[in-house]
């Protein structure tokens, strides 16, 4: 890779340079958590209920006493793991069913692309509910719905840019050396598919947290007392005129994350092609 | 043209078969017994026997996707297990409330965002394109819930100017919250096509030549620009208006608002399968249609695909 080249990027972008900062600290923090929270993030205390931000509590607590900022440093793990399981998931998915579909073409494109036709025909949000109203709720179940979701646009995304790859020289020329099928499709044709494939990745990372804290808000995610930014929200509303820092903070936990994440997908789009439009 | 239609057609036709074969595999995996998850547990005893047979749950796979079908065809998609209502009624009660607040969603993200937009074109670099930049790019990070507490906290109660929730008498009134927060994510989107689409019309020489007739700065951009401009623009509009379905979900259930959305997200709650699975598929057929008819407007407003196809 080139450092050098990559440094520079970040020198002339600074907001791009601010988010891979914040992004990177956000994972460590999520990691160290147990170390990072200043309280168990499960510990109930009755004599310290709905108390504003104050030294002792810098975010506050809730109206069972625990301490926000735990919870929300603890609901990091949650929300930043399933967001980049579910992209790194269903993007290896989508890679996969779009190369066969653009390759082989024929009846198993037809197939294929029907399959994705049909996910993209779900309002996307609405299928994952359904998806996880018949799971039993969860992380899994969370994990799941978003990826059976999530694959389709990648996938269509891959068969596109196959379909095109498929007719390149370089692979008639490694027909002409007597590659198999299967040879050209992983070692000729998908390695060519990584750039476009992992910028489309980073632009959808914020967009599956987002979908995880709706989830969670509608009581379909983690559970409870389990703290995910989603619920946090959801469980404290009844609170918003008393105690509005109960909903504020794991808010913007949500919103501060997936905006570096939009803003660093922007930026590596433009480091790696200007001119792509995703 | 013709070949175009009918092909369109039967692919919309392929996909609504295909949401209701979807819908009935997750029917399948819902936990409990599939009839009483369809009619509910209160259900007389006769009618869950008539169900039975007609979905057949003793038959093979096939047979019983077919009974459902049936079912739907005949417009049952159930029965509430919590207030034993048709579900189909109650979708029926609701969907033009939801298409209100949808409408109102979209005036408001085509207003504020083509206005935005605007400014930030023709002002361009400036403070206030760079603030511009900023707020769409924060829309689309907004989690919708989030922000609609939010704005209710500012608006109803700081600054008590709006009604919290509700749906009041169906005064306008009521509107403002809901519709704003629902269209703040299309807005985003909206700000950042107008302002890319206006600066790419604003660099083409009649725009040069308008100006050098003589012609106000003003008159120029609504005129000659915005106008040459508004063609991508309404595209991204008229796609977007589907997604505001996802929206709807979160949006009424903060604000109490009666559609669809807080329907389906109440039968969540009381783990109201019907409910639930019968929104989805009635969700999604409309969602299909929309599509549909933004494809059959493209089909009218550009006549090239006319004639590739």
């Amino acid at each position: 890779m080139e450092w050098g080249k990559i440094t520079r990027h970040f020198k002339k972008n600074p907001w791009a340079a601010t988010s891979l900062v914040i992004i990177i600290l956000f994972i460590l923090i999520a990691f160290l958590a147990p170390l990072l929270s200043p309280y168990d993030p499960m510990e109930i205390n009755l004599d310290g209920l709905k108390l504003p931000p104050s030294r002792d509590h810098i975010f506050g607590t809730d109206s069972k006493g625990r301490d926000i900022l735990s919870r929300v440093i603890f609901g990091a793990r949650y929300s930043l793991f399933i967001g980049f399981a579910v992209t790194f998931t269903s993007i290896t998915l989508g890679v996969i069913i779009g190369a066969f579909a653009g390759y082989l073409r024929g009846t198993a494109d037809t197939i294929i692309t029907m399959l994705i036709d049909l996910v993209l025909a779900f309002p996307s949000l609405l299928l994952a509910i359904a998806i996880s109203v018949a799971l039993p709720a969860g992380i899994i179940s969370v994990f799941l719905a978003l990826t059976l979701v999530g694959w389709a646009p990648f996938a269509r995304l891959i068969r596109g840019i196959v379909l095109s790859l498929r007719e390149a020289q370089f692979v008639d020329a490694a027909k002409a050396i007597g590659c198999s099928p299967t040879r050209i499709l992983f070692l000729h044709i998908i390695p060519n598919c990584l750039p476009l494939t992992i910028v489309a990745a980073s632009l959808k990372i914020g967009s599956f947290i987002l979908s995880e804290s709706a989830l969670s808000f509608l009581g379909l995610g983690v559970q409870p007392p389990l703290p995910t930014w989603g619920s946090m929200v959801s469980l404290n509303r009844t609170y918003l005129l008393s105690s509005p820092w109960m909903i504020i903070f794991p808010g913007l936990a949500i919103m501060v994350t997936v905006l570096v994440l939009n803003i660093l997908g922007d930026s590596l789009r433009d480091y790696l092609d200007p001119h792509l439009k995703l | 043209m013709a070949i175009y239609l009918i092909r369109r057609i039967l692919v919309l036709f392929l996909t609504l078969v295909g949401i209701t074969f979807v819908t009935f595999l997750l029917i399948k995996t819902l936990p409990g017994d599939p009839v009483q998850g369809l009619i509910g547990e209160r259900a007389e005893q006769a009618t869950v026997e008539r169900i039975r047979r007609e979905l057949g749950t003793d038959q093979p796979f096939f047979l019983q996707y077919r009974g459902y079908l049936t079912l739907i065809f005949r417009g049952d998609l159930g029965t509430s297990f919590y207030t034993n209502r048709k579900v189909l009624d109650d979708l029926k009660a609701k969907c033009l409330h939801t298409l209100e607040l949808a409408l109102a969603a979209m005036l408001f993200a085509s207003l504020t965002g083509i206005l935005l937009g605007t400014l930030m074109a023709v002002n361009r670099g400036s403070i206030l394109d760079r603030l511009g930049l900023l707020i769409s790019a924060g829309g689309i990070s907004l989690p919708v819930f989030w922000l609609g507490l939010i704005l209710m906290f500012i608006f109803s109660f700081l600054l008590p100017l709006l009604p919290p929730s509700g749906m009041g008498e169906g005064e306008l009134i009521y509107l403002i919250l809901p519709a704003s927060t629902l269209g703040i994510n299309s807005t985003a989107y909206i700000v950042r096509i107008t302002r890319s689409s206006l600066l790419e019309v604003l660099s083409q020489q009649y725009i040069t030549t308008a100006r050098s007739k003589g012609l106000t700065r003003t008159k120029v951009i609504l005129k000659h620009a915005l106008k040459n401009a508004l063609l991508p623009i309404v595209t991204l509009i008229g796609l977007d208006f589907g997604s505001y379905l996802n929206g709807s979900v979160l949006t009424e259930t903060i604000f109490g608002w009666d559609g669809v959305g807080r329907y389906a997200v109440e039968g969540i709650m009381r783990r109201d399968y019907p409910v639930v699975m019968g929104t989805v598929l009635v969700g999604a057929a409309f969602f299909v249609f929309i599509n549909f008819f933004v494809d059959l407007i493209y089909l009218y407003l550009d006549p090239r695909i006319r004639v590739s196809e």
